[in-house]
């Protein structure tokens, strides 16, 4: 799986019939097993951004290259859930394949245990979140994306859940694209960090670290943060 | 307990309004029971109430498969909706009486005429309440089910349907009493049996006893119907939302 995306604009009319232009100039490739990640300011278009790479919009200037196979696992920034169909019931909607052993695992991972047989409305929203991230990883992706998963979850967990993103990206060379504010996650997670300027949202800085995720401990965060706080865009 | 007070105080009412009327005009409580049960001995009532029951459910059942269908494409099409909209609003304040005559006028006094007529007259409510939950429709969810790739069908049954199922219960709720009262009428006009016929016969005769005897027994029928079918029926079908408060 390699991802390439060229997109030079992409404009949305408003209600009062305005044009507004939401990105320019987002260019960048991706292959199996990396992780991008997406930094930048909030409403600066990057929900936008993912859905024309998740193929849900396709009016827009220039080019998307994915694998037509390519299955997506999405965890969108509400947990979208069906309020109607237990936690169960809403991962095996988005995986009807999956076998009972990964389904019990994923719940274990994320500490769902418990509430299999719950409905959305009985769960917090940190919970919900969980759910919607074992749907995501419940379809075996060849094609992961994740727009604020981290948001309201406690610090253990969400470190977690980064070790079984790297995890899942290592042993199934999944291709992920993060999206983030948090600087922290974004260098301890990313291979490829992409800056975002305000609306029209394009890429001011590509930072590319080198060192294995398992390798960077604390210490290399803090230095490769501290490199960062030097470029004008970044908060 | 409060009901059964209610209905004995009707009944009594009834009882002493009916010996200060006359019998012609009201007869008593025992005369229309004697009605109703010569009429249940001979099967005559059973049958009469069977059939009607059949068109309620064959109209019903058209009108409100119809009208999800249509409903649902103009709740999602542009251009199905702006083609619709003069339709429905000319169906929604057309008189019954007119849809079942002209039935009646152009396909013949026949079975599949006045079933035609009932379900034209409850389809445009239908369709506007259908409608109403398809523009209500959270897109959020469309899209990701659209991400996830969740194929067609599955999604209209799983992501959709249980978000247009208040929708199709209201409308099949106000559809169904629509639908006892138009049949008696589509009956009464141009079939050879069931209640509407039995009444219109009776209206003839003026024989109010029978007249009261049929009305009454289908009521009570439709009263079962609601509370024993339609009630648990809409309850199981938004049950999540109870565990969800």
């Amino acid at each position: 799986m390699r991802l390439e995306v060229d997109i030079a604009g992409k404009a949305y009319r408003s209600a009062s019939g305005k044009q507004h232009a939401a990105l320019a100039g987002i260019k960048f490739a991706l292959n199996a097993g990396e992780i991008g990640v997406f930094v930048g300011p909030s409403g600066c278009g990057k929900s936008t951004l993912l859905r024309i790479l998740t193929g849900v919009d396709h009016d827009f200037q220039g080019t998307v290259l994915r694998p037509d196979e390519s299955r997506i696992g999405m965890v969108f920034q509400e947990p979208r859930l069906l309020p109607w169909r237990s936690v169960e019931e809403n991962v095996r909607l988005a995986a009807p394949l999956i076998d009972e052993a990964r389904l019990s695992e994923l719940f274990d991972i994320l500490e769902l245990r418990a509430h299999r047989s719950h409905f959305p409305g009985e769960l917090s929203l940190g919970l919900a979140r969980r759910v919607a991230l074992a749907r995501a990883f419940a379809v075996e992706p060849d094609f992961l994306v994740l727009d604020e998963p981290f948001a309201s979850l406690d610090k253990a967990l969400a470190a977690r859940l980064q070790d079984e993103i790297a995890a899942l990206v290592a042993s199934r060379s999944v291709l992920t694209i993060l999206v983030t504010h948090d600087l922290d996650d974004a260098v301890r997670l990313g291979d490829h960090l992409f800056f975002l300027s305000p609306r029209p949202a394009q890429i001011l800085q590509v930072l590319s670290i080198d060192t294995p995720r398992a390798a960077r401990g604390e210490k290399e965060i803090a230095k490769i943060k501290s490199d960062l706080a030097l470029l004008p865009t970044c908060k | 307990m409060l009901r059964l007070l209610s209905f004995a105080v009707f009944l009594g009412s009834w009882w002493i309004a009916a010996v200060l009327a006359g019998s012609t005009k009201l007869p008593t409580p025992p005369a229309v029971l004697n009605v109703a049960i010569s009429e249940a001995a001979s099967g005559a009532l059973f049958f009469n109430i069977g059939v009607t029951l059949a068109r309620v459910a064959l109209s019903f059942t058209l009108a409100i498969t119809v009208g999800i269908a249509l409903g649902y494409l103009m709740g999602r099409v542009k251009l199905a909706n702006r083609l619709g909209d003069p339709w429905l609003i000319l169906l929604l304040n057309l008189p019954a009486l007119v849809v079942i005559v002209l039935a009646y006028i152009w396909a013949g006094l026949t079975e599949v005429a006045a079933i035609a007529a009932i379900a034209i007259n409850k389809l445009p409510a239908t369709v506007v309440t259908v409608r109403e939950g398809t523009r209500a429709l959270d897109a959020s969810l469309d899209e990701m089910a659209q991400v996830f790739a969740i194929p067609r069908w599955r999604a209209f049954r799983h992501v959709i349907l249980p978000q247009l199922v208040p929708y199709i219960a209201a409308a099949s709720r106000s559809g169904l009493s629509l639908v006892w009262k138009i049949v008696l009428v589509a009956e009464l006009l141009g079939r050879p049996n069931g209640v509407g016929f039995e009444i219109g016969v009776a209206f003839q005769l003026f024989d109010t006893p029978r007249l009261l005897a049929y009305s009454l027994s289908f009521a009570a029928v439709v009263l079962v119907i609601e509370t024993a079918l339609v009630q648990p029926f809409e309850a199981r079908l938004t049950r999540w939302r109870l565990r969800a408060a």
